[in-house]
């Protein structure tokens, strides 16, 4: 349904996003998962028509977003990152106005209005100036538009940022109600958000996609590039030494809080935790602890998004 | 039909904005003081000096109104809900003038009482005073254009009003300045000058090369906003 081929964004000379390629099927669920500036922002304004690629392609139902970029632009509900709305119109002329530029039949307008009012669960302030509506509301209202013509395709940037934890809950259950009926990309630099709401999500960062899967897959790709806890009694300078010196160790992290504890990362899959305990007590060490942790969604991201080089690894070896 | 929707839009809009109706007020407290003074000073039953007097009014006028059209969408981020509806860039501009118009429409619409009152009180001429209107139509059409190119060319609305007045005053003094020279220069500067091609109409006179001057003038002004608002999508 969204299909991105080799998208490249200069803005003057810096590069916004560089080659990205990722497809979304009809019905599906993408999270577009990046910190703030990796250019998740450029891409949905491409898919929208709203600025070119510098280079690459991008297509809406088979609609080019620059060769066919009226049709494109028909299939789409897009809610722009800022919600932006007419703050001296009603909530329901607002939305009337954006279903007629959108080429709601003028027969269709009242119940496509009602539809989407119901929907987004603005009905009861269907009558009140946007400019006095509360921050919860107007993402809602800002939804409702982006629905009020029934695209096939939603284009959603960070649909809940700004949101207190209740609204975020609401906004999250009507997106995910949505899937199914509409294609969706939502794009968002908070992690457990996207895992929630998302079948699959595409990591970028600084305009690079840097991972592609499912919420679980992500998990356990990362969780097979193994850490492990080491707690060592000895002398700390030279255990440090001995485990950054054993084969498949990435990286030796000591741990601040206590002296004696590392985070060890080591080779996906290669499990050297036997020949860690043994060299251990060979040289007459206390080993107190050697267990593999698992790394939280979070701590995935960050090390996604924060570093190049292990994760290059892990695509490798995966 | 997109356009007459965006027209409307801009046309209601105003009608919810306090400036236009202290715009509309104050250019119906001035004309009349205007026409007031044309009735006592000419003691004639003619409107000329009152609408001679209409289009310095639009030169200060038009810019309050069109200063928000597009700055106010592109500080606010409404413009990127617009652009990226399946609508043309040329449909989106074309409405905006044309709402726009509608409200200078609407304001002369409202000094219809002077003439009514002439009519009533005395037999004027009626040739210049239709001829004058549409002279102040066209005028106000040339002149709004021009100020939605500059409302295009920046998110600030001051700076979009401030803009489009610097532009008006120097179709406006392009006569007087023209007299400075001599020959083709000043025939030039003459004929670009937005205040002679009025002379015509405020005789009674409705001449064809006024009415294409200023329909190129705002054909001119819309074209060159459908390229600024274009030129922003393809940087
Ligand atoms: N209009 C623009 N002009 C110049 N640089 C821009 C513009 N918009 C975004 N950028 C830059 O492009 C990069 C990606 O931005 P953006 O797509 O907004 O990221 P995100 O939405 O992921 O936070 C950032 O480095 C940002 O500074
Ligand atoms: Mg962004």
């Amino acid at each position: 349904m969204i299909d991105v081929q080799n998208l490249t964004k200069y803005y003057a000379d810096h590069i916004a996003i560089e080659n990205l390629t990722f497809h979304v099927a009809k019905g599906e669920i993408l999270g577009f998962l990046g910190p703030n500036g990796a250019g998740k922002s450029t891409t949905m304004r491409i898919l929208t028509g709203f600025i070119p690629p510098s280079a690459g392609t991008a297509a809406i139902d088979g609609f080019d977003v620059m060769k066919n970029s009226l049709e494109a632009r028909r299939r789409v509900g897009y809610l722009p990152e800022t919600t932006p709305l007419y703050t001296d119109l009603t909530v329901r002329s607002y939305l009337r106005y954006m279903a007629t530029l959108r080429g709601v039949p003028r027969k269709n307008l009242k119940s496509r209005v009602d539809d989407v009012m119901t929907k987004c669960r603005v009905e009861d302030v269907a009558n009140t100036i946007i400019g006095k509506l509360s921050k919860g509301y107007r993402q809602r209202v800002g939804l409702a538009q982006a629905l009020v013509h029934d695209p096939p395709v939603l284009i959603l940037d960070e649909p809940t940022a700004g949101l207190d934890p209740r609204q975020n809950n609401e906004t999250r259950r009507l997106i995910r109600s949505l899937a199914g009926d509409h294609t969706i990309i939502l794009s968002s630099h908070i992690l457990p958000e996207v895992s929630q709401t998302c079948q699959r999500v595409v990591i970028i960062n600084e305009g690079r996609l840097v991972a592609e899967d499912t919420p679980e897959g992500l998990t356990n790709r990362l969780r097979s590039s193994d850490r492990l806890l080491v707690h060592v009694r000895g002398p700390v300078d030279e255990v440090a030494g001995l485990l950054g010196a054993m084969p498949n160790v990435l990286a030796v992290i000591p741990d601040q809080a206590e002296a004696g504890r590392f985070l060890v990362d080591t080779a996906p899959d290669s499990d050297p935790r036997e020949e860690i305990a043994a060299e251990i007590v060979r040289r007459g060490w206390g080993l107190r602890e050697l267990r593999p942790v698992g790394m939280s969604l979070e701590e995935i991201f960050l090390k996604l998004t924060t570093e190049e080089a292990p994760l290059e690894a892990a695509e490798a070896a995966a | 039909m997109t356009v007459f929707t965006i027209a409307g839009k801009e046309l209601r809009s105003y009608f919810t904005s306090p400036l236009a109706y202290v715009v509309t007020a104050g250019f119906l407290v001035i004309t009349g003081i205007f026409f007031a003074l044309s009735v006592v000073l000419t003691n004639q039953a003619s409107l000329r000096f009152a609408l001679d007097n209409f289009r310095v009014i639009f030169l200060f006028i038009t810019p309050l109104i069109t200063m928000r059209l597009l700055a106010e969408e592109q500080a606010t981020g409404t413009i990127e809900l617009v652009l990226t509806s399946p609508v043309r860039d040329w449909e989106v501009v074309l409405g905006k003038f044309l709402g726009a118009l509608g409200l200078l429409c609407v304001m002369l619409a409202l000094t219809l009482y002077y003439p009514f009152l002439l009519f009533v009180y005395g037999k004027p001429d009626p040739g210049p005073i239709i001829s004058g209107y549409l002279g102040l139509v066209l005028l106000g059409a040339g002149f709004i254009a021009i100020g939605l190119l500059t409302s295009a060319l920046t998110k600030n609305q001051i700076v979009a009003a401030v803009l489009a007045f610097a532009i008006l005053l120097v179709f406006w003094l392009a006569a007087p300045i023209g007299d400075v020279f001599q020959g083709t220069l000043r025939d030039i500067l003459r004929y670009v000058s937005a205040l002679d091609h009025y002379n015509d109409f405020s005789r009674g006179v409705i001449d064809t090369k006024d009415i294409v001057y200023y329909l190129s003038l705002a054909a001119a002004a819309l074209f060159a906003t459908v390229q600024v608002v274009g030129a922003r999508r393809w940087i």
